[in-house]
């Protein structure tokens, strides 16, 4: 294996902005990649982690901010000479030349020798394990094999940063997990610094060293998966990492860290992330698999009981999903390790622990522009 | 050996009525919409077509008499004529370099019109205005705006740039004039859209991968776009090829700009000779038919496929 990723230090993005007309797209991105790190962008359509990774590539020129590699600047660099390679979500392979002649289309342009050229282009396809297809056209090869070549095409240069713009949205459930693998491989096995756009939650816990959550244009958290699995920063990182039970209640006590919410016949008590006061109108987010019905087999957590009417079971293999519905009329998504009826009034129990509780307000009105202020209200 | 009687792999009898497994094939009463074409394409193309190749054949006497008898005689007289011969060369010499001025002026403008930007639709409008206008109006616009007493030569002189008036019409270049007028927004707009076919992203890639602009369009761009630049001569190539108003209008109809078309126009209109007039044009044909083949014979050794984009 002589492929092998070229050495930087770090990568800085310093205060990264990009707007368009009058719109942020990106606002004050700052982040620092050290080298061999896997980082994904993680965040819904439109939330600037695309207009990010174009950024770095060179693409989108900053409107904001400075972009160094060991404390060079890149951003004024074009993005011919940074030296990244990227792989875009519909693989943007050329449609006229052979999985070969894309592959070596990079090392032409560098005028690498020709029996260079032959042998690492011969390793980026064994790489790629794409060598019965070397000749054909990338419109005779499937959507995985594209992907392949897209990837061989960006990694045969030994960039010294990796992009990857949604490798994975276009192919099938089955091939996105095989080429999620595969990509990890490449991405430890060559030594590469990636960077990594995804909407997809699961990709991005799996795959990444390092998250990084994003909404409209502004940074949530930055965090290994663990922390952002765990201890999501905000109402909207939670709701990006699975706390599929989003609810609006009120404060009605608080001790310390602990805090009891409530909403019309159902009372919990959860951990406050950030800080609130008796009275507040706040939103709560627990996960399925942390809100479960009391059975024999499962006592109580805490002493953190409420109850709901059973409205959907539906059968998960080891346990039942359920969905409940409570006295004020919201609903939640529960696990059972039995069938209740529909219908049936169920005993829900919840650590306290993982019950966290956010401000509803997502972004501190003070730091907003009166612009900003005004945006906010009409979307509300 | 005795094999047991099986009910072999016979092939299966269509169960379905004779109408249904004609419809299966693509015969059914659809096929009627066709019609109207049909008879169009009979009766004002096959038909005259196959009359006026008749009539090639069947020589004027005057013509027999002055380049040999027999069914071949007109054909005799177009290719020992040197006034008729010429013609060939005459309009060659416009229909080549005005294919070629217009493809190749249209890439850069189709290029910088790709992206958005203030005024992009005025501009597109202006450049692709003439169209409207025809080749008369734009003839006689041209001999008001560029004859020896029109506004160009006036203003030119005005202010000292020249002293003698251009001879910019009833020559070669009015015709050219008239013929890039008429054949650039053409040209541009089938551009255009060839170009919005290429997926923008497949420009980018090459860019991350350290191709400049000169790279990029030498070896992603153009190879893309080859096939919708030969598409795009061939077919202002023919328009130029066949012009006859302009010709006659803001050339000089029986010197430099003396064209095929004129030539089998005066056939018919002045010497009412019509078998020769139909050899003219079957040859105008002919000529076309040459560099159209040479075109697509070009265009066959390039990539055909998908281009990415939105088509």
């Amino acid at each position: 294996m002589t492929i092998a990723a070229s050495k930087f230090q770090s990568l800085e993005l310093r205060g990264v902005g990009r707007r368009f007309g009058g719109t942020d797209a990106l606002v004050d991105l700052n982040l620092t990649v050290r080298a061999g790190e896997f980082i994904a962008l993680l965040g819904p359509s439109g939330c600037g982690k695309s207009t990010a990774l174009n950024c770095l590539a060179g693409l989108l020129p900053l409107t904001h901010g400075q972009i160094l590699i060991d404390g060079k600047r890149v951003d004024t660099v074009a993005a011919e000479n940074r030296g990244f390679g990227m792989v875009f979500q519909n693989y943007a392979l050329f449609p006229h030349l052979s999985v070969e002649k894309n592959i070596a289309f990079g090392l032409h342009m560098r005028k690498v020798p020709k029996a260079d050229l032959k042998r690492r282009v011969a390793e980026a396809i064994a790489l790629v394990k794409l060598e019965q297809h070397a000749k054909k056209l990338p419109g005779q090869l499937s959507g995985g094999q594209q992907q392949r070549v897209a990837i061989a095409r960006a990694v045969v240069l030994e960039p010294r940063l990796v992009l990857m713009d949604e490798p994975l949205s276009n192919l099938d459930a089955k091939l996105r997990l095989e080429m999620r693998t595969e990509i990890r491989r490449l991405h430890q096995s060559l030594g590469l610094t990636t960077l990594y756009v995804t909407h997809d939650q699961e990709e991005a816990l799996s795959m990444a060293d390092r998250l990084v959550v994003l909404r409209e244009g502004r940074v949530q958290q930055i965090g290994t998966p663990e922390q952002l699995h765990n201890n999501p920063a905000n109402w909207h990182v939670a709701d990006f990492m699975g706390y599929r039970n989003l609810i609006d209640l009120d404060v009605t006590a608080v001790n310390g860290d602990v805090v009891t919410v409530q909403d019309e016949g159902f009372t919990l008590r959860g951990t406050a992330v950030q800080p609130v006061t008796v009275g507040e109108r706040v939103r709560a987010a627990i996960r399925p698999e942390d809100l479960v019905v009391v059975s024999p087999t499962v006592p109580v957590q805490g002493g953190n009981t409420t109850t709901a009417t059973v409205s959907v079971v539906e059968y998960h293999g080891r346990e039942f999903a359920v969905d409940v519905t409570t006295s004020g009329g919201l609903s939640l998504h529960v696990r059972s390790d039995h069938a209740p009826a529909v219908g049936s009034v169920v005993e829900l129990t919840a650590d306290p622990a993982r019950v966290l509780v956010f401000r509803a307000a997502l972004i501190d009105p003070s730091t907003l522009s009166l612009e900003e202020k005004e945006l906010a209200e009409v979307r509300r | 050996m005795s094999a047991p009687t099986m009910a072999g792999p016979k092939s299966t009898q269509s169960t379905a009525s004779l109408r249904h497994r004609l419809a299966e094939r693509g015969i059914d009463t659809s096929l009627l919409m066709l019609l109207p074409a049909l008879i169009f394409a009979l009766a004002l193309f096959v038909y005259p077509f196959s009359y006026g190749i008749g009539l090639t054949f069947q020589p004027s006497p005057a013509t027999q008499q002055q380049w040999g008898d027999g069914v071949f005689s007109n054909y005799a007289a177009f290719f020992k004529d040197q006034f008729v011969f010429d013609s060939i060369w005459l309009t060659m010499r416009l229909a080549l370099p005005a294919a070629l001025f217009n493809v190749l002026a249209s890439i850069p403008v189709a290029f910088k019109l790709r992206h958005r930007f203030r005024g992009k639709k005025l501009l597109t409008t202006l450049l692709v205005l003439p169209i409207t206008l025809g080749t008369v109006l734009t003839a006689q616009g041209l001999l008001i705006f560029a004859g020896r007493q029109g506004w160009l030569n006036r203003f030119l002189i005005d202010i000292g740039l020249i002293h003698q008036p251009l001879t910019l019409v009833n020559n070669y270049l009015g015709v050219m004039f008239s013929l890039v007028i008429s054949g650039f927004p053409f040209a541009f707009l089938l551009i255009s859209s060839y170009l919005s076919g290429i997926d923008p992203s497949i420009e980018a890639a090459a860019k991350t991968m350290g191709a400049d602009w000169k790279q990029r369009f030498r070896r992603v761009i153009l190879p893309l776009l080859a096939p919708g630049l030969a598409t795009t001569f061939i077919l202002t190539f023919v328009l130029a090829f066949s012009v006859f108003p302009s010709a006659r209008l803001v050339g000089d109809a029986m010197g430099s700009t003396r064209v095929m078309a004129l030539m089998a126009y005066r056939a018919f209109g002045e010497q009412t000779d019509y078998p020769m007039a139909s050899t003219i044009a079957m040859m105008m044909g002919v000529i076309e038919l040459v560099v159209v083949a040479i075109v697509l014979m070009w265009r066959s050794f390039l990539y055909k496929g998908s281009t990415g984009g939105k088509g």
